[in-house]
């Protein structure tokens, strides 16, 4: 079972949809009591990073959060946004991030020669593993993901950076410490290749 | 690296989805939702899905259609045809639709561009610029289905369209649609050179080198096509067919 946080941000129709599909059980959870019970958790998000930072807090639920994700530890994946708001801060913002992840959230900010490069990156894109993580398990070649994103988070640890992916140059698109994990791709928008990595996070103790 | 996005652009008309020519001559392709599945089975980058009679006829988008779609389409998707409230734009994101396409009614209230954008984000918007040749040989912004001149001019419309919060722009040509005469590259170009913001250009391919030639000529940054995804042979059997990532590989930059 996979509890899916409504914080009022993102698009969960996509993600509810995706799970239904590969037969894993999902529940949406916008108040403390649903979420105290989650074994499993994704944070979802879109937008910009003040407003879902702010819609967070005001749901009052950034403790219980916390409580699950650092104290019990349960497996959580954020996606896009969501993985945003587990560093620190963003450059797009003023609020305050997570800080589940000693990292930041900035802007793609190209040199002279790739200025051509058009923000958001949008599209498909591959990553590539730094490191093995069950997260990976059965993954094919030509593995890719759709992403969409003007910002980007660098680690300040960079053993903290499970996957990285090219557009100008190298940025972190798998974050993941212990039982957190952050992508900044949309697997629910990726067909098989998002299946198998939500398959492979439902497997996740 | 970034993949260069191939989109299937699928017109619905009245519960079925067709093929035009020139914006005219509507050919039933087969049952939306059957033909939406085949291209997920392909899987394709992304789909654009367009109601061509819903701001003629004064409808509002086909939400219940549009949810089983959503439930059965795992890549991105952007719905476009008779969006005219905010209530309608947070419907169709709740489902999972997150482009939200824009045009006639993005020439009527250009305000409503910037209002979806506060809400949703840039690249939740797409302004879609249906393009024709007038009898003078100059470009013009063409409403409503191919059936409202404007008087605008497709370059100085699409800058203004990104001003006011559009996060990509989708270029059809009329003149070209369903013709698979090739792209009109010299349109698209003249666009998306000025644009900071991708455009995806529409109308006109009739193989896979078409679509690496109006990136790498035209200067878009998605190509996006109907025949040669619906249609098969000289006599346009319909067949839904989308090219490999090694056939598109070869053709892309």
């Amino acid at each position: 079972m996979i509890t899916i946080l409504d914080y009022g941000v993102g698009n969960l129709g996509s993600i509810v949809n995706m799970l239904k599909k590969i037969g894993i059980k999902a529940s949406v959870a916008s108040d403390a009591e649903m979420l105290q019970d989650a074994n499993k958790l994704i944070l979802p998000g879109v937008g910009a990073f003040d407003a879902g930072m702010r819609k967070l807090r005001e749901t009052g639920l950034i403790p219980t959060l916390n409580e699950l994700v650092l104290e019990k530890k349960i497996p959580t994946l954020g996606l896009c946004m969501g993985m945003q708001m587990m560093t620190k801060k963003s450059t797009e913002g003023i609020e305050d991030g997570l800080g589940w992840f000693d990292a930041e959230t900035i802007r793609f900010s190209f040199s002279l020669e790739k200025a051509h490069l058009k923000i958001p990156h949008m599209g498909w894109n591959t990553i590539s593993p730094r490191r093995e993580h069950l997260l990976f398990t059965d993954f094919e070649d030509d593995v890719r993901f759709y992403f969409v994103h003007s910002y980007h988070v660098i680690c300040h640890d960079e053993s903290l950076s499970l996957a990285e992916t090219e557009y100008g140059y190298s940025f972190s698109s798998i974050i993941q410490k212990e039982n957190i994990i952050g992508a900044q791709f949309h697997p629910e928008k990726s067909h098989k290749f998002g299946m198998k990595l939500f398959e492979n996070f439902a497997e996740l103790i | 690296m970034l993949r260069t996005r191939v989109i299937p652009a699928l017109l619905l008309r009245n519960r079925g989805l067709v093929k035009t020519v020139k914006f005219k001559s509507p050919k039933y392709l087969g049952d939306p939702i059957n033909i939406v599945k085949i291209f997920n089975d392909k899987e394709v980058d992304e789909l654009v899905f367009l109601d061509i009679t819903a701001t003629k006829e004064g409808k509002s988008p086909p939400f219940e259609l549009l949810a089983n779609i959503t439930s059965e389409c795992f890549m991105p998707l952007g719905y476009g045809g008779g969006i005219q409230k905010m209530e309608d734009v947070k419907r169709l994101l709740s489902m999972g639709i997150e482009k939200i396409i824009l045009n006639s009614y993005a020439v009527e209230n250009p305000d409503f561009v910037s209002e979806v954008a506060a809400f949703a984000g840039n690249q939740a918007v797409v302004i879609s610029i249906d393009v024709k040749k007038n009898w003078r040989g100059r470009y013009e912004v063409i409403t409503h289905g191919g059936t409202k001149k404007t008087g605008l001019n497709p370059v100085d419309f699409a800058l203004q369209m990104q001003e006011k919060g559009a996060g990509e722009i989708f270029l059809n040509s009329i003149d070209r649609d369903g013709t698979m005469e090739g792209y009109d590259l010299e349109l698209t170009k003249s666009i998306a050179e000025v644009l900071e913001v991708p455009l995806i250009a529409c109308g006109g391919a009739k193989n896979v080198q078409d679509l690496g030639d109006v990136v790498k000529q035209g200067s878009a940054s998605a190509a996006a096509a109907g025949s040669i995804f619906v249609f098969q042979g000289p006599l346009r059997g319909v067949l839904i067919s989308y090219p490999s990532q090694k056939e598109l590989r070869a053709v892309l930059p």
